[in-house]
């Protein structure tokens, strides 16, 4: 089984994001530690799980600046065997549609049988990368998954849905994407990390993969990124359990009327 | 302008989702400033009672696609259906709900038609070159304004229970038009052998309007009883933070934050739960806040509206029964 990992790097989940004053359209990067995007981690997870019962090899792909090599080595240290980065140094601006196009045509060079990203970045929050990707390789493909068993030439997934699951079955090459409950991600071993410190990361620019400037001309913009409202200052009430519990079911009903 | 657009209608069980007519709702709103009119787009075999809802909310126009090939939700053969509607109504905007389904066929839909995409939108204007939506980024830390540029159509998903859901209007009906589609032979490639939900009689979270959550501060499984007693008498459901999923106390389906569901329930009552970033990721939109916590410091009380420092399980019991002496 050949199969294709696409990855992320995104702030740590802890991470005191704020705008940058000079370009409100993104963060403020200085002080930011930055981390594989977590749904990705279970895709590299369950690539490495399918390659240990069934052999194959596994490429890991990201789009980013330089300091995305990190997240790849990360990977790397994981268990997947190669790593890709398509340089976006001078493309702050890719939108989802830009960078699932680039990530098709560099997909495209590779033999695969299945690709697997995280259901969602969780810095754009915008969950769509995977599903483009299968849309532009003419694939099917089986988003938010939570179990995958992989037969011949097929997989049997469990799907989230709003109140319910659905068991779905995809006929591969196709790609999947991933939701927590898939696995646990495995913290790389010593011998992973000596190896994927040497590790070559190929870099490929747009232009190598034969897409031209104007073709990743961003159709969704950001323009302005700011903190949510704050919140007022709320009530908090102290003293004996009867007094505060009943206080607080007065408040709601009479004051905040939500009950 | 007058130009259509286009909502897909999202069905559950036969009946059609609240959070569809929230979309309705807000189509209906950006069409009354631009003079579009509103289109709903119709997928499976829906009942008629579905047409007249939507007819009553405002709809002008039935766009459906039925056939079995559409009996289970398909995001490729879904969106090849709503593909297939374009080419009828020539939409300047498509709106979704930003549920689980909307959020995976907004996606291929996109795609199909590259066009641009915004999901878990809370705010959508719309002049003649395009779309500005609002939607939180970063896991709630951040509200983004982004501009999506048209033609072709933007495709814009909701957060649920963000915009209301419009009056019905008796008297008003929508025509209805027949769309045919063959899914193609990638559709073909997936098969949904078995669609389950789960037989509780307590809505799911991302569906409530009232959840009741608990975290590790409820200490064990059977515990959560207590909360589920006081999600029923609210007619919510119980939510809990990943603490109290990764004990194994509560299905991962419950699980609301950054790795769980995103919900803005009217009331959100976290009970036992610190506060963390990756949980607040989850629920800070709801549009009130309730926290009640043995620790004064505890970060939850920072977003809550309303709070009580005190133990849980002698705070929450007293509260239902002060509840039940009001029903
Ligand atoms: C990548 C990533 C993703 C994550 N995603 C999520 C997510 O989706 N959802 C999520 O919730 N977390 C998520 N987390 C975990 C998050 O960081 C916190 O660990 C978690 O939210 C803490 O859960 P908790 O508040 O229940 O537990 P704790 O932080 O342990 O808090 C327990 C609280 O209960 C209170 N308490 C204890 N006993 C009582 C009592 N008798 N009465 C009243 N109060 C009491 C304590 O004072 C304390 O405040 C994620 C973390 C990471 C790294």
């Amino acid at each position: 089984m050949n199969i294709v990992v696409v990855v992320k790097q995104v702030p740590d989940t802890e991470a005191a994001v704020r705008p940058d004053a000079s370009a409100p359209w993104r963060i403020n990067e200085s002080g930011i530690k930055f981390i594989v995007n977590p749904y990705d981690e279970f895709a590299v997870e369950e690539a490495i799980r399918i390659k240990e019962a069934k052999g194959g090899h596994i490429l890991v792909v990201t789009v980013g600046p330089p300091r995305a090599d990190e997240a790849l080595r990360t990977c790397v240290a994981m268990g997947a065997d190669d790593a890709m980065r398509i340089d976006d140094t001078q493309h702050r601006e890719l939108d989802a549609l830009s960078c699932a196009q680039l990530l098709s045509k560099a997909i495209a060079q590779t033999p695969f049988d299945l690709i697997l990203c995280g259901k969602q970045a969780i810095d754009d929050d915008l969950g769509a990368v995977g599903t483009f990707i299968a849309e532009f390789l003419g694939l099917p493909h089986v988003a938010v998954v939570t179990k995958l068993e992989v037969a011949d030439g097929k997989a049997i997934c469990r799907k989230e849905i709003d109140g319910g699951t659905q068991k779905v079955e995809v006929q591969f090459p196709a790609v999947i994407t991933a939701q927590k409950g898939l696995n646990e991600p495995r913290y790389p071993a010593l011998r992973g990390l000596m190896l994927a410190k040497k590790k070559e990361i190929k870099v490929l620019t747009p232009a190598m993969l034969g897409v031209a400037e104007e073709e990743l001309k961003p159709l969704s913009r950001v323009q302005n990124l700011e903190a949510p409202p704050a919140r007022g200052k709320g009530k908090i009430l102290q003293g004996e359990p009867e007094s505060t519990a009943v206080e607080l079911v007065r408040l709601l009903r009479e004051e905040a009327k939500v009950i | 302008m007058g130009q259509e657009i286009l909502v897909w209608a999202e069905v559950k069980d036969g009946t059609l989702r609240r959070a569809s007519l929230e979309a309705v709702g807000a189509a209906c709103q950006v069409a009354s400033r631009t003079g579009d009119s509103v289109a709903a787009a119709l997928i499976g075999n829906v009942d008629p009672q579905v047409l007249t809802r939507l007819g009553q909310a405002g709809v002008r126009r039935v766009y459906r696609v039925q056939g079995p090939e559409f009996a289970h939700f398909e995001a490729c053969r879904y969106a090849e259906a709503l593909q297939a509607v374009t080419q009828h109504s020539a939409p300047s905007l498509i709106l979704m709900a930003a549920t689980a389904l909307g959020r995976d066929l907004s996606a291929r839909l996109a795609a199909k038609l590259r066009a641009p995409l915004a999901t878990d939108s809370i705010a959508v204007e719309m002049d003649a070159t395009g779309v500005t939506v609002t939607r939180p980024v970063y896991a709630g830390k951040l509200r983004a304004t982004v501009r999506l540029t048209a033609p072709p159509a933007p495709v814009v998903t909701l957060r649920p229970n963000v915009f209301s859901v419009p009056q019905p209007q008796d008297g008003r009906t929508a025509e209805v038009v027949e769309v045919s589609c063959e899914p193609s032979p990638v559709a073909h490639k997936v098969t949904v052998q078995e669609t389950t939900y789960s037989t509780g009689e307590m809505p799911d979270v991302s569906e409530a309007e009232i959840v009741v959550s608990g975290g590790r501060g409820m200490k064990g499984p059977e515990n959560f009883a207590i909360l589920e007693e006081l999600a029923k008498l609210l007619g919510g459901a119980v939510g809990a933070s990943r603490s109290a999923v990764d004990a194994g106390w509560v299905d991962h389906q419950h699980q609301v934050g950054q790795t769980g569901k995103t919900i803005s329930p009217n009331l959100y009552i976290a009970c036992g739960i610190s506060g963390a970033t990756q949980h607040l990721a989850g629920m800070s939109s709801s549009k009130c806040i309730v926290a009640i916590n043995k620790d004064p410091e505890a970060n939850i009380f920072k977003v809550a509206d309303y709070g009580v420092v005190g133990d849980l399980f002698e705070v929450v019991p007293i509260m239902t029964a002060e509840i039940k002496k009001l029903k």
